[in-house]
């Protein structure tokens, strides 16, 4: 390539970066300044001062004590499950031979083509004649069905030796000792990858959780966030603005020291570098 | 060797069973009884508390349905717009952040990638103050390159077109990631060589990185078509649907029909079309793709 197109490359680049990464940058700074700030023509783009004053305004508007809690307690209770069911059912996939595994595996991948919206009308009624709607256990249930999980971690399974795994049954092992004392401690990689995608995943879910959550201090991030701006009265952009920083930052974190994990969470654990 | 060892319920005979039992009993429970009930469902009303069978009548009534008709056009304005677009920008990127030359590979990944972590909400909440008529900062930006500002939210295809600017900021990024992947599972010996006879950049593209990606492009292209079929967050955030149902996608409807106005029945058979539609677009992209590998 030649200077120009090297020279326009460059620019294409950083574009594209500037255009991916404003909006992160304005969300943060449009929480320290006011309203009409916001709202003046050109909107204020510099750190300002109001930060302690929206905080103070939202935590009258939304109860964001709760909401971090609901989600928080979801996210991790969830991403646990998710993490036991899906590198059991993963390695069961992976490295034994059965009856029935390719039935199961070709279903499990299957259900990836369904919409889940078809399943919520059903899954809405289940939660009504169980008495659990308006619970945690009603946001994490159905969404444990989750193929994509299995798959991550039947792909990173294939891989394990299986001559660790003959050396432990000669040992005497049980085949549940094998699983949890050998298997799951070689795979922290894989799970990590598992943890910071179901985490991230339960964390900015939104559908779900709006149909079967109903009263206000049960509601995660994502409702309370919908709801703070779904109520007209003193729309208050900055104070939105704030909420959205706020929800978005303890991700952007776990983004920041896991980086290798998310993106490996994104491609079924096949990632090289 | 025998393995049923004494003293061990669980041997290397029923141990993938059990491994696999938890995961079996979910996905029974909330996944293949949801499918089967929501097709029973959708030939059934329910009437002050009651389900009565009606027969076709539900999908008799959505075939008539104008607001249906409506909220299909809309996904598939979304999809065919969006995604082709998304996909050839990510691929666009992937490639250049390939390019042996670039200084900066990790940031730009990075940035790139960045969006797809925000929560829907969150962003879609982001775009709808940056698309403000009024006050946003994308008009300011329009009318100081002398066009008149949009009032995005309030014309049918301004508002759609939001719609698929928000989206495509939140995805192309994730796609990118995976492309990349690909391109880098490439042999470099194949550009290598591709170069010494004499190939264009273009050339390279087209006959070399097109091809051996082809697969992932088809994975992508599936999972992002799966997924604008189901949109919802973003359009019921930004517009709500409006103006007038202009933006309203078939996610959007369903929720109405099924968690608004309780009808259980005849958002069933909106799901059951939806799942129908997937099936057939899925099968014609890997058609599509099968038939490009003979060529």
């Amino acid at each position: 390539m030649n200077k120009i197109s090297r020279f326009f490359c460059y620019v294409v680049l950083i574009l594209i970066a500037f255009i991916s990464l404003f909006p992160f940058y304005f969300m943060f700074v449009s929480g320290t300044n006011s309203n009409e700030q916001i709202l003046s023509i050109p909107p204020k783009l510099t750190p300002g001062t109001e930060l302690a004053e929206n905080f103070g305004i939202l935590i009258g508007k939304m109860d964001l004590f709760h909401s971090i809690l609901n989600t928080l307690i979801i996210s991790i209770v969830y991403t646990l499950f998710a993490v036991l069911l899906f590198s059991a059912a993963g390695y069961a996939l992976a490295k034994f031979e059965f009856r029935g595994k390719k039935l199961i595996y070709g279903f499990i991948m299957g259900t990836m083509m369904i919409p889940s919206l078809v399943m919520y009308v059903p899954l809405f009624e289940m939660m009504i004649r169980f008495n659990l709607t308006d619970t945690y256990a009603s946001v994490i249930l159905p969404l444990l069905a989750n193929a994509f999980g299995i798959f991550l971690m039947r792909q990173n399974m294939l891989g394990f030796p299986s001559a660790l795994l003959e050396a432990g049954r000669i040992d005497g092992v049980g085949e549940l000792g094998l699983f949890f004392r050998i298997v799951l401690p070689n795979e922290k990689p894989a799970i990590s990858a598992l943890v910071i995608y179901m985490f991230t995943s339960m964390w900015n879910n939104f559908m779900w959780p709006l149909i079967v959550l109903q009263s206000e201090n049960k509601y995660t991030l994502p409702i309370a966030l919908a709801m703070l701006d779904g109520n007209p009265t003193n729309k208050n952009y900055a104070v939105i603005m704030l909420a959205t920083a706020i929800a978005t930052l303890p991700i952007l974190i776990i983004f920041m020291l896991f980086q290798k994990q998310f993106v490996a969470g994104v491609m079924g654990g096949a990632v090289k570098e | 060797m025998k393995n049923h060892r004494k003293g061990h319920l669980i041997n290397k005979g029923n141990a993938p069973y059990v491994l696999l039992a938890p995961t079996i009993l979910i996905f029974v429970l909330f996944m293949i009884y949801p499918i089967i009930r929501s097709l029973y469902l959708s030939f059934f009303e329910l009437k002050s508390g009651c389900y009565q069978f009606v027969g076709l009548h539900n999908y008799i009534v959505l075939f008539h349905d104008r607001t249906f008709y409506k909220s299909l056009f809309n996904t598939v304005v979304y999809l065919v717009i969006q995604v082709p677009v998304m996909i050839l920008l990510a691929l666009a990127i992937a490639v250049l952040i390939e390019e042996k030359f670039l200084r900066g590979k990790a940031f730009f990944r990075t940035s790139v990638f960045l969006p797809s972590i925000t929560a829907l909400v969150a962003y879609a909440l982001v775009f709808k103050v940056l698309l403000n008529g009024d006050h946003g900062l994308i008009n300011y930006v329009i009318e100081l390159f002398g066009a008149k500002g949009v009032n995005w939210f309030y014309g049918e295809w301004s508002a759609r077109i939001a719609i698929i600017m928000a989206i495509t900021w939140r995805w192309t990024g994730y796609n990118m990631i995976i492309l990349l992947a690909g391109i880098q599972s490439i042999p470099d010996s194949l550009q290598e060589a591709a170069r010494i006879d004499g190939a264009t950049a273009r050339q390279r593209f087209v006959y070399i990185t097109v091809p051996m990606v082809k697969q992932i492009i088809l994975f992508c292209t599936i999972t992002s078509t799966i997924g604008t079929l189901q949109l919802f967050d973003e359009p019921f955030i930004l517009t709500s649907g409006g103006p007038n149902n202009a933006t309203i996608t078939m996610g959007e409807y369903l929720y109405d029909n099924g968690f608004r106005y309780l009808k259980f029945g005849y958002a069933s058979a909106i799901g059951y079309v939806m799942t129908i539609i997937i099936f057939l677009l899925s099968a014609l992209q890997f058609k599509a793709t099968a038939k490009g590998d003979t060529d």
